[in-house]
């Protein structure tokens, strides 16, 4: 059975409403507040210039230069070892996989034109396109796939560095054009992970000093803590892309500073903005604020194994105590969704509402009632570390500070720095609740998987038999109604388990200045420069 | 030992007598009552201007920045006071002896403050809040640590002026005992000098407790104080320019406050 590539594509895509797919599964998510997507009709109408091809009036000029402002210094420019999702955005310019994601959700073609999966999903066949070629000047040869499938899934050296990859059970070269893929078990979702960064056979530790790769731009320089700059591609595939020669990412630690340079023009986009800035930059007429939901799930996470969170009651008594659409007010202006469970409610298909569990605004006496069933009358102090550079989350803490007061909680804020946040939070557990986001790369598992006991990133030390056999059995369904049904029952298991206190999908304030046009809003974390020009 | 030349009631101290009086007198009040919360929040009352209402408006979270500029004020006024204290209880005992005894503690002393001295008092705090964790009494140590050099300084050089004076010398040849000398014949007599670098001191310690919330290390929030709200304000200075104003403008106050009043103590004392 072949198929064509954006046949089946298409077919996935008749079940979801937006695709956010994903499978990658080392990709680690971080307390973004905000982040730069879109689904595909919050921002039409808006966007400008979602297809610079098909811009009506100007045709897009070529040269010029743009500096994005981004959140937070890069983790890695290995792109098999970079897990922060904002490290993510920025390598989406220098590296493609064998397939991309496009600005609608969808998978296209990027290093492979074509590919063709088996009937029973255990073979996959690349069809590698002919005129690709990497920055270094080297055609990508299937060598080099090769290589680099083999280095992530873990058959180079044993560790697989993307984890959904490691299915990977042996990677064949047909002919010079042609590689297969043979995995352990099917998986409709796995192809998402195949986004995986192509590199140069061979070159593996130096991709962390000098990355190489397909993209759009090439890399030129970073400087850690200030900028990442990355120059014009001229022998990309895609035709005519991209338009600007040169993007720098500049580290922005403040959203403050981001505002003053904004304003100043010494960054041009800005895809994290707060409500308030928002209005600012709305009124100076200089920039363009594009409004569109994230791909973010704040919450305010919950250490299931440390006391007295450990006890569900208390968990459920903090779920109570939680008015969401206050905060959503406060922090985010009113621009979040709010949510019940681990999912993101554009993700049509595999939503579930679950809001009214424990209901958006604060129930006093419910919680206080199962406080004191806890044993915990007099409530508890309760101490929620923040990574202190997302002035969103830091916000939304002050809310819940004052939300928990009114049951007897006595909770406070402790700012914590953001690589202390990753090492002894995300990494080491060590903790007993935190506010931050995690997003969803690819699919809609993603979001899920996480919540596995034995999962890496499972750092809510959630615990669930239930949950971890309907996840194994989502996993291995090859429908897709099958696996949506699959992934409401684990979000449902999340919300009567009182996991963690999911808050909303923020919304997401994006500024670009009115000299650039082109820019796209994905439904995954990216920053896609290569259609951005200069008006 | 109230000032026998000099003018006791100059225009500076009045003027630096009111306006910390006032000050301190809001501090204090605000620790046991405010108009309003300074926590609670209310979505109807955002960003709400300043009326009769609410003297200085509301913030984001529809606080009212007056009960948070009297909290705030109270903090910054006890915790910079705990500071002042801290160090120049140690500053005066450490300039006293190395002052009086010189020898190897001298030595030893001033080697250590010229290296105190030698990093910017806010890094040297920064460095010291991020061993010790940040919060209220980390801040109250990390000031207090970086602020007695200056006492040490200004405390040894009028030990040392004053150790070989006519009337010290013949209080030791009648055997008063070290620590007598030391505390009851010469320390009021470096009072005068002492009391202007206390003043200048708390200004110091105002700024610095300001600069360190505001780099979100000090008071850490919902918790008020002026440093911090000033940082929280600096999002809306567009949109709410009074949310900046009100702890901006009490900054300046409380400082001014202090310097007139320093300067009125000295002329006093002339």
């Amino acid at each position: 059975m072949k198929k064509k590539l954006f046949s089946l594509l298409m077919a996935a895509l008749l079940t979801m409403a937006v695709l956010g797919g994903c499978a990658d599964g080392t990709g680690e998510s971080s307390g973004d507040n905000s982040s730069a997507e879109s689904t595909e009709d919050m921002a039409s109408g808006q966007t400008p210039g979602a297809d610079p091809s098909t811009q009506a009036g100007e045709s897009p000029a070529y040269g010029g230069s743009a500096v994005v402002g981004i959140q937070q210094d890069i983790d890695s420019l290995d792109p098999h070892l970079a897990t922060a999702a904002g490290t993510k955005e920025i390598l989406f310019n220098i590296f493609e996989g064998l397939v991309k994601s496009d600005e609608n959700g969808n998978l296209i073609g990027a290093v492979a034109s074509d590919y063709t999966v088996s009937e029973d999903g255990l073979v996959y066949t690349f069809t590698l396109r002919d005129n690709v070629k990497f920055h270094n000047g080297n055609a990508v040869t299937a060598e080099d796939v090769k290589y680099s499938l083999e280095r992530v899934s873990g058959l180079l050296d044993g560790t697989p560095l993307i984890s959904a990859l490691s299915t990977i059970q042996a990677v064949d070269i047909i002919d010079e054009r042609t590689v297969q893929v043979t995995v352990e078990s099917a998986d409709a979702e796995l192809i998402y992970s195949f986004v995986a960064a192509i590199i140069p056979a061979g070159s593996g530790e130096e991709e962390g000093a000098v990355p190489v790769g397909t993209g759009p731009f090439s890399f030129v320089s970073y400087s850690p803590q200030e900028s990442i700059v990355v120059k014009k591609n001229p022998d990309y595939w895609q035709e005519g892309l991209p338009y600007l020669d040169e993007v720098t990412f500049k580290i922005v630690n403040s959203a403050e500073t981001a505002l003053m340079e904004l304003q100043g023009g010494t960054i041009d986009i800005y895809p994290y903005l707060t409500d308030s800035q928002a209005q600012t930059l709305r009124s100076g007429n200089t920039h363009q604020v594009i409004a569109s939901p994230s791909n973010v799930v704040q919450a305010l996470f919950l250490n299931n194994t440390a006391e007295p969170l450990d006890d569900p009651l208390v968990r459920q008594a903090i779920l109570y105590a939680i008015d969401k659409e206050e905060i959503n007010t406060f922090v985010g202006g009113g621009t979040g969704s709010l949510i019940g469970s681990a999912m993101l409610p554009t993700l049509a298909d595999y939503y579930v509402d679950l809001n009214d569990v424990y209901g958006t605004t604060a129930n006093v006496e419910k919680a206080k009632e199962l406080l004191a069933q806890a044993g915990y009358e007099n409530g508890f102090d309760l101490s929620i570390d923040i990574p202190s550079n997302y002035e969103f989350h830091m916000q939304t803490g002050e809310v819940i500070v004052e939300q928990l007061k009114a049951v007897g909680i006595n909770a406070t804020v402790n700012p914590v720095e953001w690589n202390t946040w990753l090492e002894d939070i995300y990494n080491g557990r060590k903790y007993t609740a935190t506010i931050s986001g995690i997003t969803c790369d690819q699919t809609p598992g993603y979001l899920l998987n996480r919540f596995q006991t034995e999962s890496s990133k499972n750092f809510i030390n959630y615990s669930n038999e239930a949950f971890d056999e309907t996840y194994l059995k989502a996993h291995g369904a090859m429908d897709l109604k099958e696996k949506a049904e699959y992934y409401k029952q684990l979000q449902q298991l999340l919300t009567d388990d009182a996991a963690t206190a999911f808050l909303q999908v923020p919304g997401n304030m994006t500024a670009i200045s009115n000299r650039l046009e082109g820019y796209k809003f994905y439904p995954i974390y990216v920053q896609d420069m290569s259609t951005v020009y200069v008006k | 030992m109230a000032g026998h030349a000099g003018e006791k009631w100059n225009k500076y101290f009045a003027a630096g007598l009111f306006m910390t009086g006032a000050a301190v007198l809001l501090g204090i009040v605000g620790f046991f009552w405010t108009p309003y919360s300074t926590t609670a929040m209310s979505a109807a009352e955002r960003f709400a201007a300043p009326s009769l209402r609410h003297l200085f408006g509301t913030d984001n979270f529809g606080r009212d920045i007056f009960s948070r500029v009297m909290k705030g004020m109270g903090t910054t006024i006890v915790i910079s006071a705990l500071v002042v204290l801290f160090s120049s209880g140690i500053g005066v005992l450490l300039g006293a002896l190395t002052g009086y005894f010189g020898g190897l503690l001298d030595e030893a002393v001033m080697r250590v403050t010229d290296a105190v001295n030698g990093f910017p008092s806010i890094l040297l705090a920064l460095v010291m809040i991020s061993l010790l964790g940040s919060g209220r009494q980390n801040l109250i140590l990390s000031l207090g640590i970086v602020f007695v050099p200056s006492y040490v300084r200004i405390v040894r050089s009028e030990y040392l002026r004053l150790r070989d004076a006519d009337y010290i010398g013949r209080a030791r040849l009648m055997g008063v005992g070290k620590a007598r000398v030391l505390f009851v014949h010469i320390l009021p007599n470096v009072l005068p000098v002492l009391w202007v670098s206390l003043m200048i001191g708390f200004n110091n310690a105002i700024l610095a407790e300001s600069g360190m919330s505001y780099l979100g290390i000090g008071v850490l929030p919902p918790e008020a104080s002026l440093g911090n709200m000033l940082s929280d304000a600096q999002g809306y200075l567009q949109s709410a320019p009074w949310y900046a104003l009100a702890p901006g403008l009490s900054i300046v106050w409380l400082v001014l406050g202090f310097s007139l009043f320093s300067e009125g103590i000295r002329r006093r004392f002339e």
